[in-house]
């Protein structure tokens, strides 16, 4: 695989927004002149299943499929989410994790496990993992929503680029809904920096 | 989705935009000034046609199934306008009534067709590759390789079907249609339908007519063979690495390439009929020759037929894609090289399956959580959101085949039932949109034939699984206006059901639908149940208040989590022992009140009454929610 290809994995679930995200990283990458391919498997994703996207670019992007043990930063939604996905990671990758617990009916039903600690079960595979409660800092600027563009300011000093880029593919996104609604997610953003960039520091 | 689809719309010529490949046929479909677009919505195809409808100068149409769409098609091509029609792969089955007779007519304006292949089969019943259609009907077929391309080729495809007078494939795949990519679009260019031109020997398929275009389609085979030889999009990319040439077209084009960057390849973007020659001018240059595709080994057989030697599915898998993972080893394998053992990635970790669910509040619940509650049942199903009945919790499904089957295989169930199966009671299950598409001819079938079963017709008003397209049975057309609505009652009774065996009823209600499933099921005739509630990722549906659990009225019995809603979680599970020495499991719940919108489902089977309204502080349980 081409060295010069930056892969990103984003992991979530259904209806988290796990697509778009993936989206505006993507139309960051263009804007600084990249070829970009972004795909996902999501037949069905919006009824709560498992959705990844894969989103590579660089100066010629061919097949847009991330191949396991290749990816430069896994960007996840979901804890267990994150597990599953962390074998695409090089073994210098960076995995970037919103903790939270999404506990599908099959696990309410008694039918399998959730495993107690998957942020955890990362750290002892070797896996660098930084993990913060997205939802959290989202409820704390005042809503939920903005929990997608926190976990866009946490990857956003892990990329080839400037931080600001991204930035100005969150304002673009968000321009239509007016000022009030920029200026929250610039605050989002930056407080998703924020979050990465603490739980970097001891290490 | 939304948004990037207002960006598409006015993009200038030239600007560079994101598109995923269904977006960027749109926008050639647009660029080429076709006149009518039309298409039944299916995973992967969906977005094409959601896009083409944001261009106010397309005529576009959800049609009620694939082969109307293809009907229409053709007749706006028999005014000589532009026309294309987009499906999913299974779809195209059921237009393919009509295209085996169109590729005798042929067309006058521009006609294409979008089959969009599910390789891999995210979203559908089965992995069929339609490549085998473009052989079966002798038509040409394009094969994009991403949104680029399958916006180039889109625009070529009007231009090739009007030289050749022929319907012209464009063959995508999921890993084309859901991919987005940069797109660097161009201006549209206005094209007026030439006007209908009399000619029965051509339009009027009857025998005779039919005799004398059979060897006019055979001529067009020759001469697209040439074309195809000489295509530009059929191209022999020289490599330094001549161990291995591969023969590639779609998705796998760019993964041979990915995988083997030096390997010589045949690019295969005009790909039937094949260029043969192009095929031998590789083989010649290389020591192997391996084809990739996706799924079948249909090039490979005709490359091998054509006396070429060749590998393909004897060292490739014959389903899923051949991502660069999958054909890295098999080819190295080929090559006689051993695997890099440090190149092996870390293995992957075990978890939960997280399997699609319902949504909260979605009236299909209320349904199988019912039908889980009978016994001595068949229950014949459908395609749509409501296939996922056959999941946990319910497990209330016990066949899906194809679109509209739940009706005709349940009488065929009942006209072929022995001694064995004599008591039991025959369902069928069924959406509205695929009610519309394909049931109404089976229940006409049914009534007409004395057959014995009840219908349900869950009656959620959009194309749910989809993602919620309007259809016929929600009065709005496919750009939102309203549009003439389908009455289920008249139609259902047009069909030939009785007045009387016709019944509606809320699908929140269960214990209601309970009553009168059984009721119908015992009168031995064909019964309707209509079932409305709109789907709750739709405009018609209205969140109520959501409800709370009081901890200590809730005695784990876990009857809600049967329910199957996804806002429904256990805090803590135990194990009591009964007096009759049973052990028995409890789950203690609690509901996410920011996923609950309030549909009072899951409070009917709680038997202490410990569901109550998340505003309430009092312990009265309201019926039923409004």
């Amino acid at each position: 695989m081409t060295d010069s290809i930056t892969n990103i994995l984003v992991c979530g679930i259904g209806g988290q927004g796990v697509m778009t995200a993936t989206e505006i990283l993507a139309e960051a990458a263009i804007a600084e002149g990249h070829d970009a391919k972004k795909t996902e498997v999501a037949g069905m994703a919006q009824r709560g299943g498992v959705v990844t996207s894969h989103l590579r670019f660089g100066p010629k992007v061919l097949s847009p499929q991330i191949a396991p043990g290749t990816v430069h930063v896994l960007l996840g939604f979901e804890a267990a989410e994150a597990l599953r996905w962390s074998h695409y990671l090089r073994p210098d990758g960076l995995a970037l994790v919103n903790d939270a617990r999404l506990v599908p009916p099959v696990v309410e039903l008694g039918l399998f496990d959730y495993p107690d600690d998957p942020i955890g079960l990362m750290h002892a595979r070797g896996v660098r993992t930084v993990s913060f409660d997205a939802a959290r800092i989202a409820r704390e600027l005042g809503d939920l929503r903005l929990g997608n563009t926190v976990m866009l300011g946490a990857i956003a000093d892990h990329l080839p680029f400037s931080p600001d880029v991204v930035l100005r593919s969150i304002e673009a996104r968000f321009a239509r809904k007016g000022e009030a609604v920029v200026d929250l997610n610039r605050r989002a953003f930056a407080a998703g920096r924020a979050a990465a960039a603490r739980e970097l520091e001891p290490a | 989705m939304a948004a990037n689809m207002a960006a598409i719309m006015p993009a200038p010529g030239n600007a560079r935009l994101l598109l995923s490949g269904n977006e960027a046929v749109a926008r050639a479909v647009w660029e080429s000034g076709c006149k009518v677009a039309a298409a039944y919505p299916g995973t992967p195809s969906t977005e094409i046609l959601e896009v083409v409808c944001t261009y106010p100068d397309v005529y576009a149409e959800w049609a009620v199934n694939e082969k109307v769409s293809m009907e229409v098609a053709l007749g706006a091509s028999m005014m000589g306008a532009r026309a294309f029609c987009a499906m999913k792969h299974v779809g195209l089955n059921v237009a393919s009534d009509c295209l085996m007779t169109m590729t005798l007519t042929g067309a006058a304006g521009g006609l294409v067709i979008a089959v969009a292949d599910d390789v891999g089969m995210a979203s559908s019943q089965n992995e069929q590759d339609s490549r085998f259609y473009a052989r079966f009907a002798h038509l040409p077929m394009l094969e994009p390789a991403d949104s680029q391309e399958a916006y180039e080729m889109t625009k070529f495809a009007f231009v090739l079907s009007e030289r050749h007078q022929t319907p012209v494939f464009l063959r995508l795949t999921a890993r084309i249609c859901h991919v987005k990519g940069v797109v660097t679009v161009g201006e549209r260019e206005a094209h007026t339908p030439a006007g209908y031109r009399k000619d029965a020997e051509r339009w009027v398929m009857v025998p005779t007519h039919a005799r004398r275009r059979i060897p006019m389609m055979f001529q067009r085979d020759a001469a697209l063979r040439a074309e195809a030889e000489a295509s530009p999009l059929n191209v022999i990319e020289t490599g330094s690495d001549r161990r291995v040439g591969f023969v590639a077209s779609g998705p796998a084009y760019m993964h041979v390439r990915e995988a083997f960057p030096d390997a010589p390849v045949l690019k295969l973007g005009f790909s039937h009929p094949l260029p043969l020659d192009k095929v031998r001018a590789l083989a010649a240059q290389v020591d192997r020759l391996v084809v990739a595709e996706e799924v079948e080994p249909i090039v490979e057989n005709e490359i091998r037929a054509a006396g070429i030697d060749c590998h393909g599915k004897d060292v490739l898998p014959r389903l899923g894609e051949l991502a660069p993972q999958v054909l890295k080893p098999a080819i190295d394998a080929l090559l006689g090289g051993l695997p890099a053992p440090a190149a092996m990635p870390a293995s992957a970790i075990q978890v939960f399956p997280r399997p699609p669910t319902l949504c909260a509040s979605c009236p299909h619940m209320g349904i199988y959580y019912t039908l889980s509650q009978l016994k001595n049942i068949i229950v014949s199903g459908d395609i749509g959101c409501y296939t996922l009945g056959a999941g946990h919790p319910w497990n209330a499904l016990d066949t899906t085949i194809s679109m509209g089957a739940a009706v005709s295989v349940a009488h065929g169930m009942d006209k072929g039932r022995g001694p064995a199966d004599a008591n039991k009671k025959i369902l069928s299950v069924i959406g509205d949109s695929t009610f519309l598409h394909m049931g109404m001819q089976g229940l006409l079938d049914a009534t007409y034939n004395r057959s014995n079963f009840t219908l349900l017709l869950l009656d959620n008003g959009t194309v749910g699984m989809t993602g919620g397209q309007n259809t016929p049975a929600n009065g709005r057309d496919i750009r939102g206006n309203p549009a003439p609505r389908i009455e289920f009652r008249k139609l259902i009774e047009a069909l030939g059901v009785k007045p009387e065996r016709i019944r509606e009823v809320d699908p929140y209600q269960m214990p209601t639908l309970f009553k009168v499933i059984r009721e119908e099921t015992k009168i031995e005739e064909v019964s309707v149940i209509i079932a409305y509630r709109p789907c709750v990722l739709t405009e018609e549906f209205h969140p109520a208040r959501s409800y709370r659990v009081i901890d200590d009225k809730c005695t784990g019995c876990g009857n809600c989590i049967d329910v199957g809603c996804p806002a429904i979680h256990v805090t803590r599970r135990d194990k009591v022992v009964k007096p009759s020495g049973k052990e028995v499991d409890l789950a203690f719940v609690m509901i996410d009140s920011l996923a609950c919108t309030g549909c009072g489902m899951c409070l009917q089977p709680c038997a202490p009454d410990a569901i109550v309204p998340a505003d309430s502080t009092c312990n009265v349980v309201p019926l039923m929610q409004k």
